[in-house]
């Protein structure tokens, strides 16, 4: 594992309001330890933030992964939100712009997804939902022999 | 080793659990009586030593009770209840004094090592498997007694953290009044429901006490927005503009102001400025108190 590495790939619980604090400091130290400006780095903050709370209030706790991942030019920092919590059985009205199952704004799946750069969710009813974003630093990141 | 295990399972007692409840009834006096010389006994209950023997006796018959039900793995037996209390109390104590949890949970453990003592004194003509099953269980037991100390003291620790939240709450959402029917309050750090919460009601009183017209709400310190902050704000400008004030969301730091852009907050309603100074130059204006000044267009957003 390269240094960047240590401090950005993590297993983190989302359980309690506290892990959501957690979270966002890891994701947001992490996003600048890899070299995103400061805009990208709020944009997947606030994305985790919303992804992190949905699997928290809708899929009961769960826990994301971070992961540092390279297409041989530039870095990025991939993110995936997983629980076992009852799943989205219309996906494409949970993504819609205020739709909302709770008492939201319903705009967390959709923000998120504007927010980030790729965008995939994976949910099973009865089973639970995966989501998995992806953003990438706008230069090439220092050489560090391969990621 | 192993062939004596398989050998002695043929005499083991039926069932040590109820063998160990027994000796526990039996030897109660003896037992509270070695315990309340022990550290987590004798260093909480210092006045008395009666009082010490007397929360003895009460783990004692807790002990018997859940060793009589066979259970004596299980930390929810209810066995246990009328002891949680006093357990927790007693692992609060030495916590207080600066004890880690590890030296607290190895205070418990020496209790079992006077238990230990009489039980094999009480057995000097058993069998050396038919000792050792009772010990076995009885050894089980105090782990599970460690574990329901634990238990209790972590969450006599989570209670803690919750009052000074609490408090936190109250000194981080200080109102300041700023002018003359102008109230301002600078937000910082995460803007949970609760806290969001607690931001309005002070805000609200402040607006009923001071008569104020204006209320700013100072975001700067806020380091992320997202839609439940978003939220937590638009609820508190409406609740400001039911009270007859005008409020105006200030400090929202150029990152942030695209964050809520991509993420579809509509804040179109809600009167904005982009510092805490902006803010009160607009509210003054509107009460009709301009501010003079000495170089012309230094109004613009920072
Ligand atoms: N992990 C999940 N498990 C189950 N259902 C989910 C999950 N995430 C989202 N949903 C469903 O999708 C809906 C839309 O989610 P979205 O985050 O867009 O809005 P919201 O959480 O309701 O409100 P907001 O995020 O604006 O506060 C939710 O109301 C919920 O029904
Ligand atoms: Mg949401």
């Amino acid at each position: 594992m390269s240094a960047a590495a240590a401090g950005v790939e993590a297993r983190l619980p989302i359980r309690s309001d506290l892990d959501l604090v957690r979270v966002r400091q890891h994701v947001r130290q992490a996003s600048a330890t890899l070299g995103f400006g400061l805009v990208e780095q709020t944009k997947l903050v606030t994305a985790a933030s919303e992804l992190a709370r949905n699997t928290l209030v809708y899929g009961g706790g769960g826990e994301v992964e971070a992961t540092m991942v390279g297409d041989g030019r530039r870095a990025g920092l991939r993110l995936t939100f997983s629980d076992r919590g009852p799943g989205i059985p219309d996906l494409e009205r949970a993504l819609s712009d205020g739709y909302t199952s709770g008492v939201g704004l319903g705009l967390g799946l959709g923000g998120a997804r504007r927010l980030v750069h790729e965008f995939a969710i994976d949910s099973t009813p009865g089973v639970g939902t995966t989501v998995t974003v992806t953003s990438w630093t706008a230069r090439a990141p220092r050489p560090r022999g391969g990621f | 080793m192993a062939e004596h295990e398989t050998a002695a399972r043929h005499r083991t007692p039926e069932n040590p659990g109820s063998e160990v409840g027994a000796f526990l009834r039996r030897r109660r006096e003896q037992l509270a009586q070695r315990w309340a010389d022990e550290p987590l006994f004798r260093t909480v209950f210092t006045v008395a030593r009666d009082e010490a023997v007397e929360a003895g006796r009460v783990v004692v018959d807790a002990l018997a009770q859940v060793a009589g039900h066979g259970r004596v793995e299980d930390p929810a037996d209810p066995g246990f209840t009328v002891v949680r209390e006093q357990l927790s109390r007693m692992a609060a104590a030495r916590a207080r004094t600066g004890l880690t949890p590890s030296r607290v949970s190895t205070e418990v453990d020496a209790l079992r090592v006077p238990a230990d003592e009489l039980l094999v004194a009480e057995l000097p003509d058993a069998s050396a498997e038919h000792v050792r099953a009772c010990t076995t269980a009885l050894t089980v037991l105090m782990g599970t007694l460690r574990l329901v100390v634990m238990e209790t003291a972590l969450s006599e620790g989570e209670a803690l953290i919750d009052r000074q939240r609490l408090q936190l709450l109250e000194v981080a959402t200080p109102v300041i009044r700023l002018w003359d029917g102008i109230v301002a309050v600078p937000l910082i750090g995460t803007l949970d429901s609760a806290r969001s919460q607690v931001v309005m009601e002070t805000l609200l009183e402040s607006v009923v006490d001071q008569q104020a017209r204006f209320a700013i709400l100072d975001i700067t310190g806020v380091p992320t927005v997202d839609s439940l902050v978003a939220q937590h704000l638009m609820k508190t400008v409406a609740a400001v503009r039911l009270m007859g004030a005008e409020c105006v969301v200030s400090g929202i730091r150029p990152a942030i102001a695209q964050t809520i852009v991509h993420l579809g907050l509509d804040l179109g309603t809600v009167i904005t400025r982009a510092s805490l100074a902006d803010a009160l130059g607009y509210a003054l204006r509107r009460l009709g108190a301009d501010i003079v000044r000495a170089a012309p267009g230094g109004a613009q957003a920072r």
